[in-house]
């Protein structure tokens, strides 16, 4: 038994997180994910904005399913991190150049784990997985404990003002399941956000995993994330 | 109760050997047990559990909301002359709705709803302003050096960025 | 909503360096500092009883009812703060009718209808119930029917019948321990298991939850029994009371030890996180960490009960320490659970900055809403007090 299970660990992904979905064996199914290009990314906050339109969120700067921050390395190695209302306003470089050594921007959203701590973590089954890879919230059957935004090592979590239930980047679903791109790839002028089906070899997520490096946050907490970063640097969180 | 009764009831609390407390015990927590699970056929929502620990509709719910943004293909059905005039330029592979704001609206009511023309240098410069944490990917303007006093797309088609309108 | 969103922008000014967008306002407050608190005396209190029934600690005997019945005021507040704070308490049932097999907060319902029906209502009951039948008989009037209801029915009180009392009584206490460790080890799980934050995220949690539970349940009864005793112009059984300050600093102890150890093993390996916990603690946790908890909290009442020890004073000045040492001990305790819930939130999970907590007077997370179920547990105390008063009983359990 023990060696069955050695063996198949080393040629297939061998996921012992008796809590993760398992990736659809099947071709055909989908199985999302996201790429994002930090090289790209000029820090112009239009996806934030677009996600708070297109998702109904309150204006006001506290309440994110997805923000950019802006780091700024300087030369003495201090790291500086910014998201004034989560770079949907834009962001002003106060650090004058002579003493930045590197800086950048980063943006940030729901991961999408597959062996997710959250949907781990909620009491009664009302934050889920789809069989997809998609991560949502029942917001009928929430009861507002709180312990999903908790558990959550992205801070991608937060409580909807409106209804009192968690609420978080759905990718889109509405839009994903219909042939559409998720509001924040939309909008991107850079096309550094990407969207797309891990499973399907030609997606333009796939290329992109395959012609760069890239790295997940946080993968000492074994989350399971599908959120692949470009040209992710250490300083990051 | 006759003698008999007793010997009976007797009888049986010997080959029990239940104690009246438990005798009273027993079926009280079996009564609340059933409560609780007669409770629990009403309140547990239907297709719950069917794919996992969830209510399995809530996937085809969050589905059913409504879609604010339409899309630069939804553009290109009746602006398509313009988007293709921005295909020559260095604007072009950004999305209409990058810089007008969602579509749907304009969609279902084409006349009296217009998606918003952006105003003001400010929103140019949430791209082009200068900072150090942009890349070289995109040309930068120091705002408060670069004709202060004058709106950007006064000199600037938005459409066709390189030619410059005068 | 307004009001919220005023409040949010306060929070705004008091970020100090960077923290994620949605870690501006803390989602656990006073109130989830609380519940850990509530439970944890229940959980001690009943430890505190059990030495009693279970090992034989005859000297504790005065103290056993007193002990459970102070349990059961605290249990049956305890899941007023959790169900207050939720954001649809409405939904509460859902625990219970769906729970979620990989979460620990999921055993919350269970356990605790576990620990309130099976364990400490019944052995109550079980305890009772030779007094309850003689009471039901000799009390008139409302009293007298309650009493009537209480006695489920067996009224039968021959010698068998009062022997199985006894044996089911004390059944019921051994299996009581570990629910009682279930009952508050769970809630040390629940902040233990969640590795996105590294406060919270020790082996330790559980076990550092279970022993500062049992220090503030002894440390409540070794309160509430010269509070009773002091009302009721009773004597202080003084063995009784040098027996449960004995008990407080032996658990006292290795819940120092315990705490030491994580802090130590956490300032050993000096992990990722251990730069920004630093700056937390010398920080926004100083004055709760340093002086309400460690200073104020233990090392005053060790020195204090570890002097005793050795050196027993009069018997006046023994009651001063003891109630001086259970008061600074609950304070302790309670600063021990704000520093872990409240603590864990101050600091981003980036690293890189802090938020603040601002705690209102008023509102449904103000400081009022939450001392109430505080405060409501003494008046069900008194309550119970007067209903099964524990100086009136007649019969009392051998010790099996």
């Amino acid at each position: 038994m023990g060696s069955l299970l050695v063996t198949t660990s080393l040629f297939t992904p061998f996921n012992a997180v008796v809590y993760a979905v398992e990736r659809p064996k099947d071709p055909s199914k989908t199985w999302w994910g996201y790429g994002i290009d930090i090289e790209k990314c000029i820090g112009c906050g239009r996806c934030a904005n677009a996600c708070k339109t297109e998702n109904n969120i309150p204006k006001q700067p506290f309440y994110f399913r997805t923000w950019v921050e802006q780091y700024t390395i300087k030369n003495d190695g201090t790291v500086k991190v910014e998201s004034p209302n989560g770079g949907i306003d834009g962001f002003v470089q106060s650090v004058p150049p002579e003493d930045i050594f590197k800086a950048f921007f980063v943006p940030k959203l729901c991961n999408h784990c597959y062996k997710s701590p959250c949907v781990q973590a909620c009491p009664v089954g009302a934050t889920y997985e789809t069989p997809d890879g998609v991560v949502m919230v029942d917001e009928t059957y929430c009861i507002g404990c709180r312990y999903c935004v908790q558990a959550c090592p992205y801070g991608c979590r937060y409580i909807n003002p409106a209804k009192n239930v968690a609420d978080k980047c759905t990718l889109c679903y509405h839009r994903i399941s219909k042939g559409k791109t998720t509001a924040c790839v939309e909008v991107c002028p850079t096309h550094a956000r990407i969207l797309g089906n891990l499973n399907d070899p030609k997606s333009p997520l796939v290329k992109f995993m395959k012609e760069h490096t890239c790295l997940v946050l946080k993968p000492h907490l074994n989350t399971g994330s599908k959120c692949f970063y470009n040209a992710l640097s250490g300083e990051v969180r | 109760m006759d003698i008999c009764t007793n010997l009976s009831l007797s009888n049986i609390n010997k080959s029990l050997n239940m104690p009246p407390q438990l005798k009273r015990l027993i079926p009280l927590f079996a009564i609340f047990i059933f409560l609780f699970l007669a409770a629990r056929s009403f309140l547990v929502p239907k297709s719950f559990g069917e794919q996992g620990h969830y209510r399995f509709n809530s996937i085809a719910e969050n589905k059913e909301k409504a879609m604010i943004y339409a899309g630069k293909e939804a553009c290109d059905d009746c602006h398509s002359d313009r988007i293709q005039e921005m295909e020559t330029d260095l604007h072009k592979g950004i999305s209409c709705e990058t810089c007008h704001g969602p579509g749907s609206a304009h969609i279902a009511n084409p006349d009296s709803i217009k998606p918003m023309i952006p105003k003001g240098r400010d929103f140019c410069g949430m791209c082009h302003s200068l900072n150090p944490s942009r890349s070289k990917l995109v040309h930068q303007v120091d705002l408060k050096e670069h004709n202060v006093t004058e709106n950007c797309i006064e000199c600037h088609n938005p459409h066709l960025p390189c030619q410059m309108k005068k | 909503m307004e009001q919220n969103f005023q409040h949010l922008y306060d929070m705004l000014s008091q970020v100090q360096g960077f923290i994620y967008p949605n870690e501006l306002d803390l989602q656990w407050g006073l109130l989830i500092v609380l519940y850990p608190y509530i439970t944890g005396l229940v959980a001690g209190a009943f430890i505190l009883a059990s030495l009693e029934r279970v090992f034989n600690v005859k000297v504790l005997g005065p103290t056993y009812q007193l002990a459970l019945l102070t349990a059961l005021a605290f249990l049956l507040v305890a899941t007023m703060p959790l169900v207050s704070h939720l954001g649809h308490p409405e939904r509460f049932y859902e625990i219970l009718m769906t729970p979620h097999s990989t979460s620990a907060m999921a055993i919350f319902g269970f356990v605790y209808l576990w620990y309130l029906m099976v364990v400490l209502l019944l052995e109550i009951w079980f305890d009772y119930r030779q007094d309850i039948v003689i009471w039901s008989k000799e009390t008139k009037g409302f009293k007298g029917r309650i009493y009537k209801i209480l006695t489920l029915g067996v009224t039968d009180l021959s010698p068998s019948t009062i022997k199985w009392d006894d044996k089911i009584g004390y059944f019921i206490t051994v299996v009581g321990i570990p629910s009682a460790f279930m009952l508050h080890g769970y809630v040390g799980f629940i902040f233990g298991s969640i590795k996105a934050n590294p406060w919270w995220s020790t082996v330790l949690m559980p076990v550092i939850f279970l022993f500062s539970a049992m220090v503030s349940g002894i440390a409540l009864v070794l309160f509430i029994y010269m509070a009773v005793s002091f009302f009721r112009k009773q004597k202080i059984d003084m063995p009784a009371l040098d027996s449960i300050a004995k008990f407080l600093f032996y658990i006292l102890v290795i819940d120092f030890t315990m705490e030491g150890l994580d802090q130590i093993h956490r300032i050993y390996e000096a992990e990722e996180s251990f730069e920004i916990l630093f700056l937390l603690v010398h920080g926004p946790l100083f004055l709760t960490l340093f002086v309400f908890q460690i200073f104020l909290g233990t090392v005053v009442p060790l020195i204090s009960l570890g002097t005793l020890q050795l050196y027993k004073p009069s018997e006046k000045i023994r009651k001063i320490i003891y109630l001086s040492c259970s008061l600074l001990v609950l304070f302790g305790i309670f600063f021990m659970r704000w520093n872990v819930v409240i603590g864990g939130q101050l600091f981003s999970k980036s690293f890189y900055g802090f938020t603040g907590y601002k705690l209102h007077l008023l509102g449904s997370e103000g400081f009022l809403f939450s001392i109430i179920w505080v405060i409501i547990p003494f008046f069900i105390l008194a309550f119970l007090l007067w209903l099964l008063p524990p100086w009136k009983k007649v019969g009392q359990h051998e010790n099996n």
